[in-house]
């Protein structure tokens, strides 16, 4: 069987061409056990899934949830809110109390970039990255890859426009180095003050007018404000955001005909994307919602071939 | 005589001095200096392939002592500043009560007096509390023994508050040292921005911080008596600001720290917090540039900065845990190494920024082994192989981002008005 040489996933960078192709290939197959009456399969059996979620989340969350229950392994869920975190618990305390209970995968989500990696040092469990503050989300990257290839059949030579708060988003960073690594080219755009400049140096070309951006573009990726994250102004209003930014009928016209909508979710619509094209046929938003289930499943079967094949030492 | 330091190599910038000879020392001051001393010493130390150097003062540190004992103590920090090689260190008022008032400063000293083995020179904050709203009562400080202001970790944000401090510190002919840092700029972030704060998603904190905050006060140095220092300074602008000062006859002084002329922003990637410090870690460019600085003058001290930390403090996410590592104890040994040893600097120049230089900008009646001063001198072992290992350190904290680093060239004795404090 096929499994990943990594013990953990958490991020795109750290991921080959081929890791990535293995682990679309896997998603692929196993997005018809969402198509069986018994959509179930005896995979992680015996195996013990930890959700350590610290951060709100509705849809990665579910996602990964729906997957290790397909998979039928044993799940644990820990959110910020009910476990002792709240009581004033440091993060390595909480790893190392989870870690005890012997855990072969800790899906982690957390506001803080590098979390992940804290608990994969001191942890012999397999790590999986569900979102790191403003770093990587790369099972969302993952599932967006296999949505662009399943309605184009390719990565490869495609124009993909990214839109919006790049500074602030894992999921514009985890897109960006997968696409670039698999052969796209990306364009990030948005306000300078919502873009850094070496945002160039992840292999995207960076640009501030959203028409060029969109200009005979394959796949349109829509991201939105992330006003919990923005301390200080970055754009004037919302309104200014719309006029400048915002994904309208009128300026899908300037993409090929053939072109895709994407949204990592959630929606501000009105803000950078209009209804109208939220809802088009052309929007392939919910499409992502269901390779999100069977990429996760990817992920959590090929590191559970591989957990505890290197135990890593404490330190 | 007290003591005789036979034929060492004495390094002595403030005499010229690099050469082969005999120390003598009696009543804790240096009586000769001689290629040979006939006469023989109550105790005598063969320093055949060391360095003589008078002593080295650290101008940057943080003893933590009063207010964090958990992190440091004035005892464990001089320990760990005589083990580094120190003879004296100045103090950083950042403690909890900030050293802003007769009471701290005397507090400080009298621990001092009771526990160090070297000398401490408490500086004192710039203003009340170290909020940048008021001055501190710098004149009654001075008179219990600060020789500096600062309010490092907590930069003045005025600039008229900093233009006042900066006339009225003139008085007491005593420097006044700034954390160059505009907290506007530098927002919540916590690493330095560029590439790797990108590929990181850490919030990145731009170096115009430091470098606006430079320019500003080189401008209100120009209209004041006061004396500029300019604290671990990290950036190629801000040293280019501190160069054009300097041409322009501007009593400006600055100082780098080890970890500035030998990391870089790249060394994140791990997400270790021991790369997290204040001002970040910078750029290939910058380490380029300040190691340029330090070569040709331009950079008058290396200083630490040590900034101890409780292990529970430091073991957290990244943007959570707080800035700062320790440095007393690698100091010396990463310069020897990674500058001298290689050629890159000479000693002479080492012993000016460890010892001539922070003596002079402090005032300080040391940084110098002529005949009659105070016997501080510094002995290093160039050829000394060793492994930074903190588990060593004596200081209470292990903060270090250099742990494993193989190093040739250390401290061998640090000795305070003619008593051996620490030897290796």
């Amino acid at each position: 069987m096929a499994s990943l040489t990594h013990k953990d996933l958490l991020g795109i960078a750290q991921l080959t061409a081929d890791d990535i192709q293995l682990i679309l290939d896997t998603a692929e197959a196993l997005k018809q056990v969402a198509d069986r009456p018994v959509k179930k399969v005896p995979t992680l059996r015996g195996k013990t899934v930890i959700n350590l979620f610290f951060e709100a989340s509705t849809r990665t969350r579910s996602s990964f949830e729906l997957a290790e229950k397909r998979l039928s392994a044993d799940i644990l869920n820990f959110s910020a809110s009910t476990s002792s975190v709240s009581k004033g618990e440091s993060l390595l305390d909480t790893a190392r109390n989870l870690e005890a209970m012997s855990p072969d995968i800790i899906v982690i989500r957390h506001a803080s970039a590098g979390a992940p990696h804290l608990l994969a040092r001191e942890c012999r469990s397999s790590i999986i990255n569900a979102g790191d503050g403003m770093h990587e989300h790369p099972t969302q990257a993952l599932l967006d890859a296999l949505t662009i290839r399943s309605f184009k059949g390719r990565i490869n030579g495609l124009k993909i426009a990214i839109t919006g708060d790049i500074a602030h988003s894992r999921v514009a960073r985890s897109d960006t180095i997968l696409f670039s690594k698999m052969g796209a080219e990306v364009w990030a755009c948005g306000p300078p003050t919502l873009i850094p400049w070496d945002f160039q140096k992840l292999g995207a070309k960076i640009t501030g007018h959203i028409e060029e951006a969109l200009d005979a573009a394959d796949v349109v990726m829509m991201l939105r404000l992330q006003l919990e994250r923005q301390h200080e102004a970055f754009v004037p209003s919302m309104r200014e955001y719309y006029n400048f930014y915002g994904l309208t009928r009128e300026r899908m016209r300037l993409a090929k005909k053939d072109t895709i909508v994407m949204h990592p979710g959630p929606m501000n619509r009105g803000v950078e994307i209009d209804s109208d094209v939220a809802d088009a046929p052309f929007s392939v938003i919910l499409n992502q919602v269901a390779n999100g289930v069977a990429t996760r499943m990817a992920v959590l079967y090929l590191l559970s071939g591989n957990a505890g094949l290197k135990p890593r030492k404490h330190s | 005589m007290q003591l005789i330091l036979r034929q060492g190599r004495v390094v002595d910038p403030t005499q010229k001095l690099n050469q082969i000879a005999d120390v003598g020392i009696d009543d804790g001051r240096i009586l000769e200096i001689a290629p040979k001393i006939r006469k023989s010493g109550r105790k005598e130390i063969d320093a055949r392939g060391l360095i003589v150097a008078p002593g080295f003062i650290d101008m940057h540190t943080h003893l933590r002592e009063p207010g964090h004992e958990d992190a440091e103590t004035i005892e464990s920090g001089t320990n760990a500043a005589a083990r580094g090689g120190f003879t004296a260190v100045a103090c950083m008022p950042n403690t909890s009560p900030v050293n802003d008032s007769e009471a701290v400063t005397s507090f400080i000293l009298e621990r001092a007096r009771e526990v160090a083995k070297i000398a401490v020179y408490p500086v004192g904050a710039i203003t009340k509390g170290s909020q940048g709203e008021t001055l501190a009562e710098i004149g009654e400080m001075r008179r219990s023994g600060i020789v500096a202001i600062s309010d490092d970790g907590r930069p003045v944000q005025n600039s008229q508050i900093m233009r006042r401090a900066m006339e009225y510190s003139g008085l007491f002919n005593i420097p006044i040292i700034d954390h160059c840092e505009d907290r506007n700029l530098a927002a919540d972030g916590v690493m330095h921005e560029g590439y790797y704060s990108t590929l990181l998603g850490l919030r990145g904190i731009n170096p115009a911080a430091e470098e606006t905050h430079v320019v500003r006060d080189t401008i209100l140095a120009r209209y004041s008596s006061g004396r500029l220092h300019i604290a671990h300074l990290s950036t190629k602008f801000s040293l280019e600001a501190v160069k054009r000062a300097k041409k322009e006859k501007i009593s400006v002084t600055c100082e780098v720290t080890p970890h500035h002329l030998l990391l870089t922003d790249a060394q994140v990637t791990s997400y270790d917090t021991n790369m997290k410090m204040n001002p970040p870690l910078r750029s290939q460019e910058d380490v380029d540039a300040l190691v340029e600085g330090m070569v040709s003058g331009f950079i008058d001290v290396i200083a630490t900065d040590h900034a101890p930390h409780n292990i529970n403090d430091k073991m957290l996410e990244f943007d959570r845990a707080p800035f700062g590592i320790v440095g007393l104890e690698t100091a010396v040994g990463l310069i020897l190494d990674r500058f001298v040893r290689t050629g890159v600097l000479g000693i002479e120049r080492m012993v000016e920024m460890f010892s001539t230089n922070p003596a002079r900008i402090l005032g300080l009646e040391r940084g110098t082994i002529a005949k009659g001063a105070v016997a501080d001198i510094t002995v290093l072992d160039p050829d000394r192989q060793w492994v930074v290992n903190s588990a060593d350190f004596a200081s209470r904290s292990r903060n270090t981002p250099f742990e494993g680093y193989r190093l040739r060239g250390a401290p061998a004795m640090t000795i305070v008005k003619g008593r051996v404090v620490w030897g290796a």
